[in-house]
């Protein structure tokens, strides 16, 4: 049932005849590595090119998904219609509004544990464990742990700030508090992400390195300054990209916790296209509504690329 | 011991787990692939009941498959827009369940997109006719011409009172089981200040008006529909607002948080329920579905009946209904169909379980039936029933709707001080726009 045929052994001739492209890999190499990469490909056009041609067609039409096949045909206005819609940018704004929020948090943050937690000589496993392990909780149980703690009178976080002698936000009533309650649990949830990818980052750099200094005479703080946080540019660079796209995706918390409340002041875009698309049934709709804000996805990407290649330092 | 090499391993592996799903084509892993609705029982039964009525539910499937002996599988979904949406889907993907719940408020839509069986000569052969359900219920299970759901309940908007501090108010009529009769808004805002007044209260009256957009909506509604009709027609594509009307009736509404200060302005679910099951308030206007929520309550002796009439001459109830509906399918046998009729119709004879939850049955021998004319405080407001204002017909329409936390959040913004009843209406009138024109899914 599998077809485990391994690749002929590359003959001499063929390495002879193409000097030229020694440095591709030979024909029958080649046709292994398709092979080897047949499952992953079927899975990527079935679940993410097809959804996005199936999406593009859609979003030219009047899809719903009370009736099958695609509707009727209406040309670009669905696209129209999205743009000149108030309630699609307010929600573009409440991602990007969230996106600045969090990922300044998110990448300094982690950094600023990681450089410390490589510092400590002893148990690194356990801080290393303990900033990582909020990570692997479904987003799910996460809010609802959180929706006990910001209980209005009962809850924890509520509570704690009345110990400080404050008084806590209306998490779940006010616009400000709502951002406030999001921002926290987000950064308490996804930290762990970013942390892995500064320590594995720290643990590449080479022991020499700092052995030089010490011998130098560098206290560990101009260690920190001049030799880890330079040599973490690169890593910080990718920490930011992955975080800002990641950030833009905002749903389960946001959906989970508020469902985009108070009165649609939180909803993120990927809800406004829930919404239209899952519960207000209109497909094709929905379907240009995320056209749009693919198009601003890649355009970001696209932007940071570009700068990166600039940029020789990142490079 | 023998040794399987890898690959002999790999294929009997993937002959077993072949074998498996084709082992009996009705089973679920086939039907998942092949479409249609696995038949694991005689009846496939969709609900979005949690708490108390999802325990009553639970008791009329049980009570009806022990005398069927018909097998019912039944799943509890999460209620509101995402039932809809699931059950939308399975039912344009070719595999609903046999029966499942509408809100008469979601109905049109799905009748309109050909998602559901119109309630034909099966269920008259049953004996499940017009005749024998309220009117109001009926009517609006019924969308251009053609009745498509069976209504179960109507659950209304209503009123309820604090009987000892009515007493001390002097608002009991003589029997002392109903307030004194009231005829217009003179007569309610009167008894709210007597109940205020007498009783040294802070607020007469509480209702959830912060965050609760729903019930801000229902409250609205009621009133309003005393005085005009739809605020949209044409399957909701034409905004008809009366404009009077509305003014009127948000000027109306905000003289009781604002002005003569009857009911807070600032009230969430919670605040409602502590001041009224506290005596804090004399009344409480919600649906008659928190009627369990205060009947365990020590001390706190109370009664439930519906609105008086306001602004307009006849009092109006603003209500929805639970509905049984048949959705669509090309699969399903003629003799699965009777058995759903069947199902439809044991539910129906059992309704006096159902209206434990505050619910007037829609089926007129339970309603009329002895056994419900004592259930008390229900009885009190069957003609809520029969007065009852549904949303209007549009396919954004509807329980937990988007359209109504739009609405509600507009009149909850009149009703806390914020937006004055013209630029309530000119808010009203710019989010219908919106959903008026946007284009429909059917």
């Amino acid at each position: 049932m599998t077809a485990t045929t391994l690749p002929a052994a590359p003959s001499g001739v063929d390495i002879k005849a193409r000097p030229a492209v020694a440095r591709r890999a030979p024909r029958g190499e080649n046709r292994a590595g398709w092979l080897f990469a047949t499952p992953f490909l079927a899975l990527y056009i079935a679940f993410l090119i097809g959804p996005v041609l199936i999406g593009l067609v859609i979003s030219l039409f009047n899809t719903t998904t009370v009736k099958a096949g695609v509707g009727d045909w209406v040309g670009l206005s669905n696209y129209a219609d999205v743009l000149s819609n108030g309630d699609f940018w307010a929600s573009m704004w409440h991602s990007v509004l969230f996106t600045l929020l969090t990922t300044p948090l998110l990448v300094l943050l982690p950094l600023m544990f990681a450089i410390f937690a490589s510092r400590i000589s002893r148990n690194q496993w356990f801080f290393r464990l303990a900033f990582f392990a909020p990570y692997v909780v479904p987003s799910a149980a996460v809010c609802l742990i959180f929706a006990f703690m910001y209980t209005p009178e009962t809850g924890l976080i509520t509570n704690a700030f009345s110990w400080v002698g404050l008084s806590a936000p209306n998490f779940f009533g006010t616009t400000s508090g709502a951002w406030f309650a999001v921002v926290l649990l987000t950064v308490w949830w996804t930290f762990g992400f970013n942390f892995i990818l500064y320590t594995a980052a720290i643990q590449e750099i080479s022991e020499e390195v700092y052995e030089a200094a010490l011998i130098d005479g560098a206290s560990p703080w101009q260690q920190i300054r001049m030799i880890t946080i330079p040599l973490l540019r690169p890593t910080m660079g990718l920490v930011l990209i992955l975080q800002v796209l990641s950030s833009l995706k905002v749903f389960d918390q946001i959906y989970i916790l508020l469902a985009g409340g108070p009165a649609y002041s939180t909803r993120p875009v990927i809800q406004y296209i829930f919404d239209t698309g899952f519960s207000a049934y209109r497909g094709g709709y929905a379907a240009a509504a995320t056209m749009v804000y693919f198009v601003v996805l890649v355009v970001i990407s696209a932007g940071w690329f570009l700068a990166r290649r600039r940029s020789p330092a990142n490079a | 011991m023998p040794e399987f090499s890898r690959r002999q391993f790999l294929t009997a592996g993937a002959g077993v787990t072949l074998a498996v799903a084709m082992s009996g084509c009705a089973s679920p892993i086939v039907t998942s692939f092949t479409g249609g609705q696995p038949k694991t029982a005689d009846v496939i039964y969709w609900h979005l009941f949690g708490g108390g009525d999802g325990a009553n539910m639970a008791t009329m499937v049980k009570q009806f498959q022990e005398s069927s002996g018909e097998s019912v599988e039944s799943t509890l979904l999460s209620w509101g827009n995402p039932f809809y949406t699931k059950l939308s889907l399975a039912a344009s993907s070719g595999r609903p369940p046999d029966v499942t719940i509408s809100h008469l408020s979601r109905l049109p839509l799905l009748a309109q997109a050909g998602l559901l069986e119109p309630i034909g000569d099966q269920f008259s052969a049953e004996g499940v006719t017009k005749a024998k359900f309220t009117p109001a219920a009926w009517d609006k299970a019924t969308v251009d011409g053609t009745t498509y759901a069976v209504p179960l309940d109507t659950h209304p908007f209503v009123l309820f009172y604090n009987i000892a501090l009515a007493e001390k108010a002097g608002l009991l009529d003589p029997t002392g089981e109903n307030l004194k009769p009231m005829k217009n808004a003179d007569d309610f805002v009167a008894a709210l200040q007597a109940m205020k007044d007498a009783n040294g209260l802070d607020y007469a009256a509480v209702a959830s008006i912060t965050a609760d957009p729903s019930t801000c909506w229902r409250f609205f509604l009621m009133i309003y529909s005393g005085v005009a009709g739809p605020i949209v027609t044409d399957l909701g594509t034409k905004v008809t607002i009366d404009r009077s009307a509305m003014e009127e009736t948000f000027a109306f509404m905000r003289s009781l948080t604002q002005e003569k200060a009857l009911l807070p302005g600032n009230a969430t679910a919670t605040t409602s329920s502590t001041l009224f099951s506290q005596g804090r308030v004399g009344f409480l206007f919600d649906g008659v579905w928190q009627i369990p929520t205060y009947r365990g309550i020590e001390g706190l002796d109370f009664n439930v009946v519906p609105f008086p009439a306001l602004l307009g001459p006849d009092p109006v109830a603003y209500a929805d209904s639970h509905s049984l509906v048949v959705p669509r399918s090309s699969g399903r046998s003629a003799a699965r169909t009777q058995n759903s009729v069947r199902f439809v119709k044991g539910l129906l004879d059992q309704s006096s379980i159902w209206a434990d939850g505050g619910h007037v049955p829609a089926w007129l021998p339970v309603q009329k039936s002895k056994e419900f004319l004592e259930l008390k405080p229900q009885s009190n407001y069957t003609e809520a029933a029969f007065n009852a204002v549904y949303d209007p017909v549009a396919w954004y329409t509807g329980a937990g709707s988007d359209f109504q936390t739009a609405m509600g959040s507009v009149i909850a913004s009149v009703l806390t001080g914020g937006t004055d009843p013209t630029s309530g209406v000119d808010a009203m009138t710019t989010s219908l726009e919106a959903f008026s024109t946007a284009r429909p899914p059917v």
